[in-house]
């Protein structure tokens, strides 16, 4: 199974749910189990509102999500030209937000970390963030 | 004690955490002092680290009234990001 899909739309709230159902919707070819639909799911909704929440101070802008299906395995990438991580060592360490005061817990990338098999950070102050992450099926 | 339990539904994220946040608050403020929260998650599908912020924040409101927050209910999911954060050292599983 080789199979890919692009999907843009604006980094607004609303658009959370519906990036997780896309998401889960293509990784469904694979027939996961429950379970690692439950991963992808939650892996996409932090990635995703990193970027309406972090990147684009939700003010707005555009959010590219990509997928790619391999024989069992799923990558996803989530894009922003947001305003970047200055200090990503610092962002990854989990419960260490920006948002002091916004009851924001911090632990998105740990969750990212956790419910998927890989992921990897790209980003550039003033120019925007890439998120890579990887998740064998069917392991 | 006053017990109230709140029976949430749906998927609790960035964007609909902002609104429950508003009601609980509600609630709790009008509880008085002491009341004991149970969140019921029986039918929340899906939680993200926003759900918890959500409940740190609401755990944090209730212990400053002499009050107390537990849950009920909670999927494999949910039930792996609430171990994750280390949310069950606060909150009690009932």
């Amino acid at each position: 199974m080789n199979n890919k899909m692009e999907l843009r739309f604006p980094g607004i709230s609303a658009n959370e749910g519906f990036a997780r159902i896309c998401a889960a919707a293509f990784a469904s070819q694979l027939d996961p189990t429950l379970e690692e639909i439950a991963d992808i799911k939650t892996a996409i909704s932090e990635a995703v509102t990193n970027a309406i929440v972090h990147a684009y101070q939700e003010k707005g802008g555009e959010v590219v999500l990509r997928g790619e299906l391999g024989e069992r395995f799923v990558r996803f990438e989530i894009e922003d030209s947001g305003k970047g991580i200055e200090n990503l060592e610092e962002a990854l360490q989990p419960f260490y937000t920006t948002c002091q005061g916004e009851e924001r817990s911090g632990m998105g990338f740990t969750v990212m970390q956790t419910f998927m098999d890989e992921m990897q950070v790209a980003s550039q102050p003033g120019q925007g963030t890439k998120v890579m992450l990887f998740k064998k099926i069917g392991k | 004690m006053t017990q109230k339990i709140v029976r949430l539904s749906g998927e609790l994220d960035h964007h609909s955490a902002a609104p429950l946040k508003e009601k609980l608050d509600t609630l709790i403020k009008s509880g008085g002092k002491g009341l004991r929260l149970v969140l019921d998650f029986g039918d929340v599908t899906l939680m993200d680290s926003s759900g918890i912020g959500l409940i740190i924040g609401r755990y944090k409101l209730l212990k400053n009234s002499g009050g107390e927050l537990a849950v009920q209910g909670l999927n494999q999911q949910i039930d792996k990001v609430f171990r994750l954060s280390g949310l069950y050292r606060i909150i009690k599983k009932i």
